[in-house]
């Protein structure tokens, strides 16, 4: 857990707009609910700009409030409500590492060094060309799954050290591993296939 | 309507009460910070838990509790004694314990209930935490550190003030209120100050001023604008170190603007302490003697006609009476308290009040507001349109200023032609105000104070009579503590006297010799240049500039009076401290010149010239009652210009001479302002 934050002025972009394709994503949020509540679309906006600019900047929060029409203060309180709006410049791909304790006894202290080592950066850093950014969150809520990965969208399940460092590599050489369990299991069903009712349904 | 018990007590509270305002009716105290009976139910504090039967086995909170039948609650037992220990104690973790360098000691909600709620040890020995100060401009000083996380201040300048600049920002542990560093822009600001149950928000010119214990305090009426607001004025050893607001529901609920809570700075700069005359082009102290014999010889070689007299904005009722009295003995009839030239005809009264009184606007369903912005003219009966607007659903229309007055309103447009529309019906408002049941229309000074007033005001008055039934939906807002009492008192030209205006110009032209100045300070001294000036009052102002004979006077917190306010409710205000040094109360002050004229007025102290003023003037005597007005002509049929409707109150915070001598409200300006409306001349 992270402190709420607002980057200086000086790495704050000076306007915010939605481009074109975002404007129209925009809209189609704000469309979802009746007049005279769009501000319920503030959550999704926020979203968007921090999918658009990387990081949710003052022009945006200024744009947004002006946008669904509430005071600037309000979608400040949002945006420093939840963690997962970052309002500091980090990485252009940001890796999540769980801690919480299910993640915790699963191992994800080895998860978390090998991030530290990989990537050369704490917790709340980001590497010098800005690729990475590190963070460290609190129950991503697969805990059945854990130790959890996250990178951008996107949970690699069931990692351990060994397993970090090579999805890392593979995003450093440009790749995107595929998402999911990265050890023998579909989804959050069990390690190694099914375990019951093998005589149902075919299972061979 | 519900019936519940209260410790035993049996209560019936009106439908949609809490289990709160049901423990008050039963008489009994709940301790609460977050629950103000004004703003919206947090319930974020959890002081005023209590035991309730039926319900889950647990304390629940009675401000967000609605009252049911047949329900009963324990406010004193073991579990609502513990919980309230319990919640007292979460709360003490992380305030810190400066009470004794703390400004809000000795009138802390958390100390007060500390002591009767609280545990008499704290078992806390980890690291509390610390928050950074907050900036939220000029009046407000933060400690944010001494914060409970209320969010008083928060829901006030959201709901009552409008101006939502207050924030929590963050999460549980690390919830902060905050404004990003920006002055909370309202008039009303000071408020979250009083509102504050903690010594987080506390006043920024008062700090570490005083003790609240070593205060005097002193029940008055305000006079930095026409509301006639409530205050209480705090004094030690002389001097007025702050102003707060009273209760008074029909007039200013709890509330009180910026200007007249912070301007008594201003009573301790540039006051006129003695009497100056000046000799050889210079104003020169003088004695009290010497200066009267210096008027009253002045008068005295005069003919009638050429002496003027023209009244200010913060006058109270007796010196005016007195002085209307001193002229009429001369045979003086060129006297006006309009000195902003007002079209205001002083012969209906019903054509100068605001006849549904201030609290009338919450059972209006349509108002329609002409050449006034009220949010800079009386902040506080804006709130209150606000709240109308905002529970009742109540239409405004604004013809005038196109300005953020914190709630929406229909523009109708900035002036005359569209003031003819409302009234021949062509403009969609006039079907809002047709279908009304309880319209109001409002007419400001931006109005009147202009060639064609009168005509904008027949003009008002024709929409009044056709929509809103006459008197009962009229009114006018004025900027003027001064003004409505001063017109009951008929302080207006008599029969072939000139008005301000005209004085004015007769000053420049000769034709008026000798002017005297009863508190005026919105005249330029230049235009005075020509005439043998007097000026009395209390500050050393535009007035005392033009002036040749300075009688120094008494400012409202130093005077025993009566002021009426704009709906016509006369109150009494007064004395704190007494004037400085040789200044003296203002009817005293005029019984002496009457005495030097050698026609001495038949009163010889201030019960005397009440009861004179009362016999003339019954409804002066009705303190604090509103008095019915007959509705009649007034105002005068004619040709309107295109000009717009302008607010008289340019600057908010520099309206008369006691607020222009404040350094809070210069600091004020500097901060709040944008740079516009900077320029501080409120004339030529």
């Amino acid at each position: 857990m992270s402190h709420f934050r607002i980057a200086d002025d000086a790495h704050q972009p000076k306007t915010f707009a939605f481009t074109p394709e975002f404007q129209e994503k925009a809209n189609k949020e704000i469309a979802k609910y009746p007049a005279g509540r769009q501000q319920s679309a503030v959550m999704a906006l926020l979203d968007l700009a921090q999918r658009q600019h990387g990081w949710v900047t003052r022009a945006a929060v200024a744009h947004i409030a002006d946008l669904l029409g509430m005071a600037e203060i309000r979608v400040w309180e949002v945006v420093s409500f939840y963690t997962m709006y970052r309002t500091t410049p980090g990485g252009r791909i940001n890796v999540h590492v769980c801690t919480t304790t299910p993640c915790w006894l699963r191992g994800s202290d080895a998860v978390t060094a090998a991030c530290k080592s990989k990537l050369g950066i704490g917790f709340g850093e980001a590497t010098e060309d800005g690729q990475f950014a590190l963070h460290e969150v609190e129950c991503l809520g697969a805990c059945v799954n854990a130790p959890i990965l996250q990178i951008d969208d996107d949970y690699y399940e069931d990692v351990d050290g060994p397993k970090t460092e090579a999805i890392l590599d593979a995003f450093m050489r440009g790749e995107t591993p595929t998402p999911g369990p990265q050890v023998d299991r579909q989804t959050s069903a069990p390690v190694g296939g099914a375990t019951t009712l093998h005589s149902v349904g075919g299972d061979d | 309507m519900p019936k519940l018990k209260v410790d035993g007590i049996e209560v019936e509270v009106p439908p949609g009460s809490t289990v709160l305002q049901a423990c008050e009716a039963a008489g009994k105290e709940i301790p609460r910070f977050c629950y103000h009976q004004r703003l919206s139910i947090a319930g974020n504090c959890r002081m005023c838990l209590v035991e309730v039967k039926p319900g889950p086995p647990k304390p629940q909170a009675s401000c967000a509790l609605p009252a049911a039948d047949n329900q009963e609650v324990f406010t004193d037992s073991p579990m609502t004694v513990k919980a309230r220990k319990g919640v007292m104690e979460m709360l003490l973790i992380n305030h810190p314990l400066d009470c004794p360098i703390c400004d809000q000691g000795g009138e802390c909600d958390l100390q007060d209930q500390a002591l009767h709620y609280g545990a008499d040890t704290s078992r806390y020995a980890e690291n509390k935490r610390a928050v950074k100060d907050k900036n939220m401009g000029p009046l407000i000083k933060t400690i944010m550190t001494r914060c409970i996380h209320c969010t008083r201040c928060v829901r006030f300048v959201d709901e009552v003030a409008g101006v939502p600049t207050i924030g929590a920002l963050g999460r549980s542990g690390d919830m902060e209120i905050t404004t990003l560093e920006q002055a909370v822009a309202s008039e009303l600001s000071g408020n979250v100050v009083d509102l504050c149950p903690v010594g987080a928000l506390t006043s920024k010119p008062y700090a570490f001023n005083a003790r609240p214990w070593e205060l005097t305090k002193t029940e008055s009426i305000d006079v930095m604008d026409a509301l006639g607001s409530n205050i209480r004025i705090d004094t030690r050893s002389g001097e007025v170190l702050r102003v707060l607001p009273r209760l008074n529901e029909d007039v200013n609920e709890e509330w009180l603007g910026d200007k007249s809570r912070y301007a008594c700075d201003g009573l301790k700069r540039q006051r006129l302490d003695r009497p100056y005359v000046r000799r050889d082009g210079k104003l020169r102290p003088a004695s009290w003697p010497e200066a009267l014999q210096t008027v009253a010889s002045k008068l005295k070689a005069t003919a009638p006609e050429k002496i003027g007299a023209i009244v200010g904005d913060l006058v109270d009722c007796e010196s005016v009476f007195a002085l209307k009295q001193l002229l009429d003995g001369l045979k003086v009839a060129s006297m006006d308290c309009r000195q902003d030239g007002a079209a205001i005809d002083p012969a209906c009264r019903a054509g100068y009040i605001l006849n549904a009184g201030l609290a009338g606007v919450e059972e209006a369903d349509a108002l329609l507001l002409i050449g006034t912005n009220p949010r800079v003219e009386a902040p506080v009966w804006n709130a209150r349109i606000r709240k109308a607007w905002l529970e009742n659903g109540l239409k405004v229309g604004v013809i005038g200023e196109n300005a953020d007055l914190t709630y929406r309103y229909s523009y109708l447009g900035a002036g005359a032609q569209s003031l003819q529309a409302v009234a021949n019906g062509s403009d969609d408002f006039a079907k809002v105000l047709e279908n009304a049941e309880r319209p109001m229309v409002v007419i400001g000074q931006g109005a009147l104070a202009r060639a064609d007033g009168a005509a904008v005001l027949a003009a008002a008055r024709a929409i009044a009579d056709k929509y809103a039934g006459g008197a009962a939906g009229f009114g006018m807002l004025h900027t003027a503590a001064g003004r409505v009492g001063a017109l009951d008192l008929g302080f207006v030209p008599g029969e072939g006297g000139l008005n301000t205006a005209g004085i004015v110009d007769g000053a420049a032209s000769g034709e008026v010799e000798v002017v005297f100045l009863l508190g005026a300070d919105e005249i330029a001294p230049s235009k005075l240049q020509n005439a043998f000036v007097v000026y009395q009052g209390h500050h050393g102002d535009h007035g005392a500039h033009a002036a040749d004979v300075i009688l120094p006077g008494a400012a409202y917190t130093e005077k025993d009076a009566t002021y009426v306010n704009t709906e016509g409710r006369p109150q009494h205000a007064y004395r704190a401290v007494f004037a400085p040094g040789e200044a003296r109360e203002d009817w005293a002050i005029l019984r002496a010149l009457s005495g030097a004229l050698g026609a001495p007025l038949p009163y010889d102290t201030l019960a005397g010239l009440r009861a004179a003023m009362c016999e003339a003037h019954p409804h002066l005597g009705a303190t604090d009652a509103l008095s019915e007005a007959e509705w009649g002509e007034f105002g005068a049929v004619g040709e309107m210009a295109e000009t717009p409707f302008a607010s008289p109150v340019r600057n908010y915070y520099h309206t008369n001479a006691i607020a222009r001598a404040s350094e809070t409200m210069a600091r004020c300006i500097e901060e709040l302002l944008p740079a516009a409306t900077k320029a501080t001349g409120t004339n030529g």
